[in-house]
């Protein structure tokens, strides 16, 4: 039986089963990592030992009859941005190079209480900043596709780990595509949930307007099994939502009759690689075959998106990085003449380019003066996209669309132009703006053999709408992941 | 001729709210633990904590703007400021710019010439920062994190002041208000109330403003009176010089009676405000509101009016009782014990108040219980201990919160009742002082407190006065 390519709840039902245990999937996992990580840096921590002891206990308690649940057994790796108490959290700066937090996250505690095996965090653009996983202080991630190709971001670590087969599901934070996108470009299943859906507790805020984390996995199926856990009331973070319809599950079937979709126009225009607008298409067609109603509609602002969502989420960046300060955690430069002076080297050489660029930007949105033509304005516009997607769930159950403008770009092609790189977010951040859920699934290689990925839009808390035509879309895919670790050899 | 001044000023006053745990967090507020104890990732900054907003502080924050006339923002929300200081572990502090709880009240204050409101322009919630604490022998400032995230209100007043003496009225006021709702204990000298004070002056009859000053480091009343006068006078030199007064933050030193300049307006920081994203809006309803409302505790003026009503207490009285809620609290559990007001406030209204004097303290720091003082009371009334030795019974209750009738019991200090015993020592002190004796059958009534006096001196004071003297006029019949 080839373990690897197991999706997590086959493999829970497997170990469920007596079929194998927690710890053989376990030592495969960490196997499979020893062979693919100097070929793709998935990971800025491998905690082996501890991986190897929580198999253990998980698979006593498995066999007690103690864990039932979907994901029991499943070994997991978490974006480095998402504190697990004890092991080192570093959001890929160095800055944090030597943080450990004394506190687990909302969501991973949620797992680790489903009996999951942390195996390690990923690599990550440097604070969620960045689509490629390049701002990484610890180097880049390679696409598993291809390894001359970035595998997106900020979740890029996250996506090629699952993509790789260097564990079976993974956690990754979405603040303006960052669950997406990289999923788009690793040929995988990413979600990002409601606002509020899944506690932030824990996660080492970007944008915490816009941060929310989400499930990276093989599947719909998956990503389903694991947003059911995710999704738990926490009171320890204010903008946590009660839910009672969290049996996402319950959604996966294969269903779409009378289901109405759109398609904005605008997001089929200029700057959409005519590859992935085929693969859209395509997508369209086959829910069509299935009974679902789809036709085009003008979403209109989309061009305002990309500002907004850079003003927001830089000015609260801007801000929640300031307790990075070298005073009480993290890194602190060696040599300083008093405390300005520490602050401002330990700042210069503790965060990246990227995040120095984002701060300043931040910092200037709210500065006295501009506060109300730029922060305001943009909180403004955040207001007018959320009403342009309301009236569109007015007519439409989903809407449907590109998750990026193409495929995987090359290594060292994106910081070049960050305007550019900005750019790429088109179809991803509004959906932050405006707090909904999504979901990024393969639909298509282009000529290149990389991964297209579609994007399905549920109006806010309608995961089950867009769990169940991401469910119905994957059942007509004809494409099946080829096998990573012939990949790995033939590329690496 | 010299020109005549007018000082204008307004205050603003944070005040730490008496919640058992701090504001966006479960720690303890507790004072004085070690360094760092009363800590968790949320109040020290750690990555990825989130603030929970403690509901108390709401409470609190309405009901001192309820008593204060205040409107109340139904709607409101935390904004954060944003600057780097070691003893704010975010590098931001949560408070309120945009949308401050309550907005546009008053309080009316009373000075010798009359009575006059005070605007408040607006009461907004934020926390406390931690504490600094320099190493002065090594080269280190270490940070105590135990203050941090402690729940303050700061109430701005309108510029509606023109003396130290409203000043002081207006803080006495807010004092009462706050302690009354049990909202803070106000104690300027522990920091658990601060003022910082905005003064500037005009000339007589101007209606522009001059150019203002804040005054901060003012730890009691008596500071705020003299940084007020030395301010004043400070830019009347100034302007008397044809210089110019600069928009600056001053440090007032008490012990030197003068102030020193902090930061100009123009190295003020701009703290990027903007509505923080990890707390939602507050929103209170009409019913919430209304709770409160019905839950607001009798205030000061409303309780002196009762005093007088119901316990028959001259005004004098009732403004000294009522004017710190801990001696009202005394006094209204005592009275509610023994039945005897007017005895309750006479013992609280005088050797209480003496015996706070004598130690140098104030009405909050009396500490013994409402029963000891009823039982106090019980024995005097019931004859068995006299006055002189009630009151160095209440001594002892005063600074030990004693049990009377234990103490009188283990000092043997009661009244000697068995008439037989007195007549015996009485009968001896007449037969040894014939001349005043003579004195008084001659007419020379004064001459029997003589005779009272050395009575009272043989039986070592253990008897009841009245008694005596009563039996020394039968006697000498």
């Amino acid at each position: 039986m080839d373990i690897l390519n197991l999706t997590a709840v086959r493999l829970s039902e497997k170990i469920k089963n007596n079929d194998l245990t927690a710890i053989e999937a376990t030592e495969a996992v960490l196997k499979q990592i020893a062979s693919c990580e100097s070929t793709y840096h998935c990971y800025v921590t491998v905690e082996e030992e501890k991986a190897r002891e929580q198999a253990k206990q998980v698979q006593k308690r498995i066999e007690s009859g103690e864990l039932t649940g979907p994901l029991a057994g499943v070994p997991v790796a978490i974006k480095d941005n998402i504190c697990t108490k004890g092991m080192r959290t570093t959001c890929s700066s160095r800055i944090l190079g030597n943080f450990v937090p004394t506190y687990t996250a909302g969501a991973a505690e949620a797992l680790e209480k489903e009996g999951a095996v942390v195996l390690g965090k990923t690599n990550m653009d440097e604070f969620a900043m960045g689509s490629t996983t390049e701002t990484s202080y610890y180097g880049v991630t390679r696409n598993p596709w291809n390894p001359e190709h970035v595998p997106g971001g900020s979740s890029g670590g996250s996506c090629a780990a699952v993509a790789a087969e260097e564990c079976f599901y993974a956690l990754g934070s979405d603040t303006g595509g960052s669950i997406r996108q990289p999923s788009a470009f690793c040929g995988v299943t990413g979600m990002k949930p409601t606002y509020g859906t899944v506690s932030r507790y824990g996660l080492i805020a970007y944008g915490s307007s816009l941060d929310q984390i989400g499930p990276v996995a093989k599947d719909v199926t998956d990503c389903a099994a694991i947003l059911e856990i995710l999704a738990v009331y926490d009171p320890r973070d204010s903008t946590s939502v009660k839910r009672e319809d969290t049996d996402f599950t319950s959604a996966l079937t294969n269903d779409v009759k009378g289901m109405r979709i759109g398609i904005p126009r605008d997001y089929l225009g200029e700057g959409l690689d005519l590859q992935v607008k085929a693969s859209v298409e395509l997508a369209a067609k086959a829910l069509e075959e299935q009974g679902a109603i789809v036709e085009e509609f003008d979403l209109s602002l989309v061009e305002y998106a990309i500002p907004a969502y850079y003003v927001i989420a830089s000015a609260e960046a801007s801000s929640n990085l300031s307790r990075f300060d070298g005073v009480k955690y993290g890194y602190r430069t060696e040599e300083y003449q008093g405390l300005h002076n520490m602050y401002k080297k330990t700042r210069s050489e503790g965060f990246g380019q990227e995040v120095k660029r984002r701060i300043m930007l931040g910092s200037f949105v709210l500065s006295s003066g501009y506060y109300d033509a730029y922060y305001l304005k943009a909180l403004r516009t955040k207001a007018l996209i959320k009403q342009a997607f309301d009236r569109a769930f007015e007519k439409y159950d989903v809407i449907l669309g590109p998750t990026a403008p193409s495929t995987a770009p090359k290594l060292g092609e994106s910081l070049k132009d960050p305007l550019k790189m900005y750019l790429g977010d088109i179809y991803t951040v509004s959906v932050n703006l405006a707090g909904l859920p999504a979901i990024s699934l393969p639909y298509g290689i282009d000529n290149q053999n990389l991964p297209i990925g579609v994007q399905i839009i549920g109006n806010s808390f309608q995961e089950k709408t867009v769990i169940r035509a991401g469910y119905t879309l994957e059942q007509t895919r004809e494409w099946q992941m080829p096998d990573t670790r012939e990949r790995g050899q033939n590329n690496g | 001729m010299a020109k005549e001044y007018e000082t204008v000023i307004g205050l603003e006053v944070h005040v730490e709210l008496a919640t058992k745990t701090k504001i966006f967090c479960g720690c303890s507020t507790e004072f004085g633990g070690e360094p760092n104890t009363h800590t968790c990732p949320v109040c020290t900054g750690m990555p990825g904590s989130l603030p929970v907003l403690n509901k108390q502080v709401v409470e609190y924050a309405m009901a001192v703007g309820l008593a204060t006339n205040c409107q109340i923002h139904q709607k409101c929300k935390f904004d954060r400021k944003n600057y780097f200081y070691p003893d704010n572990p975010q590098n931001y502090q949560i408070s309120q710019l945009y949308l401050p709880i309550c907005h546009d009240g008053w309080v009316e204050i009373e000075t010798e010439d009359g009575a006059k409101k005070v605007g408040i322009h607006e009461i907004h919630m934020e926390e406390d920062a931690g504490k600094l604490i320099h190493d002065e022998w090594g080269d280190c400032s270490l940070v105590d994190f135990n203050r941090s995230g402690v729940p303050l209100i700061e109430i701005v007043s309108e510029p509606d002041m023109r003396s130290a003496q409203e000043v002081i009225a207006y803080l006495d006021k807010l004092r009462l208000i706050i302690q009354y709702l049990g909202a803070s204990d106000c104690k300027l000298q522990e920091g658990s109330m601060r003022a910082d004070v905005n003064l500037s002056i005009r000339e007589k009859g101007s209606d522009t403003f001059g150019t203002r000053t804040e005054m901060k480091n003012l730890n009691s009343f008596k500071a705020i009176a003299r940084a007020i006068e030395g301010e004043k006078n400070r830019q009347m030199d100034l302007l008397e010089d044809g210089q110019p007064v600069i928009q600056e933050t001053r440090r007032w030193d008490d012990n030197k009676e003068c102030s020193y300049p902090m930061r100009s307006k123009e190295d003020a920081q701009d703290y990027r405000y903007f509505p923080d994203p990890d707390l939602v809006p507050i929103i209170i309803s009409d019913e919430w509101l209304e709770d409160i409302r019905n839950r607001q505790p009798e205030l000061r003026t409303e309780k002196l009016e009762r005093y007088k009503k119901e316990f028959d207490i001259p005004q004098y009285d009732a403004e000294i009782l009522t004017g710190s809620k801990k001696l009202a609290d005394i006094f209204e559990a005592t009275t509610a014990i023994c039945q005897k007001p007017k005895k309750v406030s006479n013992w609280l209204m005088g050797e209480a108040l003496r015996l706070l004097k004598e130690h140098n303290q104030e009405p909050e720091n009396l500490s013994f219980s409402p029963e000891n003082l009823a039982k106090l009371i019980q024995l005097t009334e019931e004859g068995v201990i006299n006055n002189k030795v009630a009151k160095e019974v209440f001594e002892q209750i005063f600074t030990e919160d004693t049990d009377p009738e234990r103490y009188v019991e283990e000092h043997g200090l009661k009244s000697v009742s068995d008439e037989g015993e007195l007549r015996g020592v009485i009968e001896e002190i007449v037969a040894a002082n014939p001349q005043s004796v003579a004195d008084y059958k001659s007419g020379k009534k004064k001459a029997i407190g003589f005779l009272v006096g050395q009575t009272m001196k043989a039986m070592k004071g253990k008897a009841d006065p009245g008694a005596v003297n009563q039996i020394l006029q039968e006697m000498l019949q």
